[in-house]
């Protein structure tokens, strides 16, 4: 397979192709006929899928570095090159990003009925935003394309959102646009320390990275400016109070497409960019100390404050704080288990928290409401639906032989050995997921059978069923043979460990005397 | 073309080509309108006119930068550099813009009178004079031109009492302004014996006038005389009501090349001529800077018209400007450059839609009046929306590159607290340019008429279909204007520098 791959070029023009693809597709969805819209998206994903898995087979296991790298020339006279390339790191982001869109675009089909073409075209233009941001090994191209992808996302709020969606809307943008533009100011800090200490301004970061390396009040300022505009968008308790109300009043593809993978784009920056530009920041006792502390916070409270919802997308949506609190303990535990255990979390949050929103959007398109206490004994009525979501709730909680399990497992594993106290306490957070989940499970699918509008819910559909079915297989792969993710990922992650523990560079104080 | 003696005739008549063709053309056009300002039709001529003269001169300068012309022997009054003729386009192409977009305004609100044209012309005129002066008197002139031109543009709608009082109100504090300005020519004078650019640099170094007080406060009084017309807080008291009152085209001339026009002379002084005294004011710009983009960011929240709302917009600009200029460094007059271009394009396309959106008189058009707009006319309100998006500096519009730009400059200087300014700002600002957006695309229109009024045609049409593929182009692929703005920049601070003081922050 991958003969035949690179017979064709395939590792030449790959990452140009994902980026290009989805944004031909989107002017032709805008410009063709109304009624083809969600067909050419369809199409186009799909295209862009089939596509992107190459990348599975090309991909070299053995390699810790970039791969597939293309650079062209963008703003020479700043140092700008659009360059872009893959690792172990990204790779699943990327696959899980264009599994993740032809899906939404097919769980889309009915729930979108008005303004159709600009809606297929913003998630077009989403898709490349996304994958930008994952293969971007610049930081000026990194930081276009992190912010680039707020507007289809704004839109695709506000314009086809619930009934609270333009609050939501903009408080989203509100946010991550604070922490990005103070990422700007660190991104251009850093270009100008490095560009004047070596005398080549460049955005590269490979570039910066091999020579930057900052301690005392330059490095917490700068780590500060990349750690807000992350945590934003992780969300790291306290910064997840936009998270509830833009996943809530979303459509169902929004949440799933901010859920699966907007979230990520917080974590992948601190494993890539925060962790590896600052180690001896991020690993000071202080901040790293204080970093954990919030993750487990966030594990809990994200746990306890979904327990209590009593609508089931904001329940989904609180999960997910909670879980991404795994990852990020994942990240800042730095072994190699955890660090592999943060990706396979990532990936698996994607597959069961999407499949979990487009669960209680199908159930909204049918009684028009979210409220757990609406439901109540509906397995008799619906029994696809009710097996497919106490599968898919029981790999959210981690159930061995799911997927949630081999994730969770190896953070907890790898990081006990250097974050034993949080581990334990973050352990608790796997109870509090079997409780509100299950919880959840009963009153909306086993209690008795009380109100009389839930008898007749037809069951998912063909169509449905098909948007369900690779994430469940997904979900029970991973589950039971994770072995080809993790080989795929363990050069890089034992890499990026090495690099941030590795022996402590002398520090180059910054061009001019400390201020 | 190569260098040129400037102490001959001829060579004094081409440095001054561009000015003396524009100038000629506008007294052949008062010719013209003298005669002939009877209806729609003249009128329309008449721009027609102004719009051919305004092309041919923008040909020539072009050429004239092409043909690197440059001077020999010193001194000499008009620059021969790319900083000048890079002005000379943004202001061209905003007045260009302007007069594209004055057809059907003219037409609409019935403000018959060619002169108007004419006066377009001169303030052009004037405003390049003052980006190529290299004297504080040819500079004054300049100022004088362009801003006399500007009171009487300001009140052309003489039906109004809104451009009455606008145009009155500009010209109290303007002239208020020039008295400013004037002294402080005269005590530099006073300081240095000259009032020739270059030779002002020349005595301030080698007399070791930097901390001279005359000099000082003459530069002082220059600031403010200057603060005046780019609207600098505390100085921009008049702008709001003047940008309310004047009739729209001449608000975005206003708001875009006035400013760049009051900016490009600002820079030339400041960069060349007061590059010794630097520490001197660089902090006072600095404070300008910060006290600009705060309070023009935070009083344009709270605005519900559209005009009033785009009038602090530029307000806050203004305060980015300044920042780009209190970096004191080449860079900063590349990133000014860069700026002025983008933000001419982007602020007249924004003032094109609230004249196309306007009704009769369209002084209370409020952003609510824009609501549901993408439903009825959807190009219209996506190029809105990409002027807003531009105006906040996001990625993928040449504002986003004006402002990585303006950053670059600012901690090139190790502003490190100025940038974090501007970056705040801009968030700021997030709280006024995305709400409209949100009424255009996330709300119904109001009734099944609304819009219906709303005429997108002609050369408005075109103008903003230009500025928005503009914006995009820039915000894409920069590279041409980023290198010519750079080069301007350069050119403008190749004369020796005094290096960029580290340690002028470190009181803050």
């Amino acid at each position: 397979m991958s003969g035949l791959l690179s017979s064709i070029g395939y590792q030449y023009w790959v990452l140009d192709a994902l980026i290009l693809i989805p944004v031909a597709g989107g002017a032709v969805a805008l410009v063709g006929p109304e009624v083809s819209g969600k067909r050419t998206a369809l199409v186009v994903t799909l295209l862009e899928f089939v596509v992107s898995l190459g990348l599975w087979w090309a991909f070299d296991p053995a390699t810790a570095g970039m791969q597939f790298e293309v650079s062209h020339a963008w703003i020479p006279s700043w140092g700008v090159t659009y360059h872009v390339g893959v690792d172990g790191i990204s790779l699943f982001l990327v696959l899980l990003t264009t599994l993740t869109m032809p899906l939404a675009v097919l769980g889309s089909y009915t729930y979108i009925k008005s303004y159709e073409r600009p809606y297929y075209a913003l998630l077009l233009v989403l898709t490349s935003g996304m994958l930008g941001v994952f293969i971007a090994q610049d930081l000026f191209v990194f930081y276009v394309f992190w912010e680039i992808m707020l507007i289809p996302m704004y839109f695709i709020i506000g314009v086809w959102g619930g009934e609270r969606r333009l609050y939501a809307a903009l408080k989203f943008f509100i946010y991550t646009f604070v922490g990005s533009l103070l990422m700007l100011v660190a991104i251009l800090t850093i270009y100008l320390l490095v560009g004047q200490s070596t005398g080549r301004y460049s955005f590269e970061y490979q570039h910066l990275l091999n020579n930057i390396w900052l301690t005392g009040r330059w490095g917490i300022w700068l780590f500060g400016a990349f750690f807000l505009a992350f945590a934003i968008k992780v969300p790291m308790f306290p910064f997840h109070t936009w998270l509830p109300d833009a996943h809530v009043e979303a459509p169902t593809a929004g949440s799933v497409i901010l859920a699966g993978i907007l979230l990520k784009m917080g974590t992948y920056g601190f494993l890539r960019f925060a962790l590896p530009l600052f180690p001896g920041v991020a690993l000071s006792p202080a901040v790293s100390t204080a970093i954990v502390v919030l993750s487990v916070i966030g594990i809990i409270y994200g746990a306890l404050v979904a327990m209590v919802q009593p609508d089931f997308k904001k329940l989904i949506a609180y999960s997910s704080v909670s879980h991404l609190g795994f990852v990020m303990l994942g990240i800042w535990a730095l072994t190699l288990q955890s660090v592999q255990g943060a990706i396979v979390i990532m990936i698996n949050h994607g597959i069961s928290t999407g499949a979990l929103f487009f669960l209680s959007g199908m159930i909204y398109e049918r009684r028009h409401t979210r409220a757990i206490a609406a439901f109540g004994g509906i397995a008799r009525v619906v029994p696809a639906f009710a097996a497919i979501l106490t599968f898919v709730s029981l790999s959210s909680i981690g159930l061995p032989g799911t997927n949630g399990f081999i994730g969770e497992f190896l953070v907890l594993l790898g990081s006990f050995g250097t974050q034993p106290a949080a581990t334990i306490v973050a352990t608790t957070g796997i109870i509090f997921a079997a409780a509100y989940l299950l919880w959840a499970i009963q009153r909306i699918l086993f209690n008795p059978l009380d109100q009389p509008e839930n008898e007749k819910i037809p069951d998912l559909s063909v169509r449905e069923l098909i948007v369900l079915a690779p994430l469940l297989a997904c979900i029970v792969w991973i589950g039971v043979y994770p072995a080809p993710i993790l080989r795929r990922t363990e050069a890089s992650a034992q890499a990026l460990v090495n690099q941030v523990r590795g022996p402590q560079r002398l520090p180059i104080v910054p061009g001019a005397p400390e201020r | 073309m190569g260098h040129l003696d400037l102490s001959t005739a001829s060579g004094m008549t081409l440095a001054l080509l561009p000015e003396v063709m524009l100038s000629a053309w506008a007294f052949a056009l008062t010719l013209y309108a003298g005669v002939r300002h009877r209806d729609a039709v003249d009128q329309r001529r008449a721009g027609l006119i102004a719009l051919a003269g305004l092309v041919a001169t923008l040909i020539v300068v072009i050429w004239m930068w092409a043909a690197d012309v440059r001077s020999v022997g010193l001194p000499f009054m008009m620059a021969l550099d790319a900083f000048r003729w890079a002005t000379s386009v943004v202001f061209l192409l905003g007045a260009i813009l302007t007069v594209l977009l004055s057809f059907s305004y003219v037409d609409r609100e019935r403000l018959w009178a060619p002169e108007y044209y004419v006066l377009l012309l001169l303030a052009t005129v004037g405003m390049m004079f003052m980006g190529s002066g290299l004297d504080l008197i040819v500079i004054f002139l300049g100022l004088e031109l362009m801003s006399v031109a500007v009171y009487v543009l300001a009140g052309i709608n003489r039906r109004s009492p809104f451009a009455a009082e606008a145009a009155l109100k500009y010209f109290l504090l303007g002239a208020f302004a020039s008295g400013f300005f004037l002294y402080g020519i005269a005590l530099i004078y006073g300081a240095t014996g000259t009032t020739n650019l270059t030779l002002i640099d020349y005595q301030l170094r080698s007399l070791g006038l930097g901390t001279n007080l005359m000099l000082l406060i003459g530069a002082a009084m220059l600031l403010v005389g200057f603060g005046f017309k780019i609207a600098a807080v505390p100085f921009h008291m008049w702008a709001p009501d003047v940008y309310d009152g004047a009739p729209t085209p001449v608000t975005a001339f206003m708001a875009a090349a006035v400013k760049a026009a009051g900016f490009a002379a600002l820079v030339r002084v400041l960069l060349h001529a007061l590059s010794g005294a630097l520490p001197a004011w660089q902090n006072i710009v600095w404070w300008l800077a910060v006290l600009t983009i705060l309070v023009g960011n935070l009083i344009a929240i709270a605005q519900r018209q559209m005009k009033r709302m785009l009038a602090y917009s530029s307000i806050a600009h203004a305060g980015y400007l300044l920042a780009a200029v209190a970096s004191g460094n080449a860079l900063g007059a590349g990133a000014f450059l860069f700026y002025a271009l983008a933000y001419t394009l982007m602020t007249i396309g924004a003032f094109a839609v609230v004249a196309m959106a306007g009704h009769n008189g369209e002084r209370d058009l409020l952003i609510d009046d824009l609501t549901g707009l993408a439903r009825r006319r959807p190009w219209l309100a996506i190029g809105t929306a990409i002027f807003m998006l531009s105006l906040l500096g996001f990625p993928g519009t040449a504002g986003f590159m004006g402002k990585w730009f303006i950053l670059q400059s600012i901690l090139q200087a190790r502003e490190h607290a100025l940038a974090v300014v501007l970056v705040a700002g801009s968030v700021l600002s997030a709280g006024y340019y995305l709400p409209v957006v949100m009424v255009m695309f996330m709300k119904p229109p109001v009734s099944e008429t609304a819009h219906e009024q709303v005429a997108a045609r002609g050369a408005g049409r075109l103008v903003v279909a230009v500025t928005a593929i503009c914006v995009l182009l820039f915000g894409v692929w920069p590279n041409p204007a980023l290198d010519l703005a750079r080069s301007g920049g350069h050119d403008l601070a190749s004369s020796p520098q005094a290096p960029v003081s580290s340690t002028s922050g470190a009181e803050r």
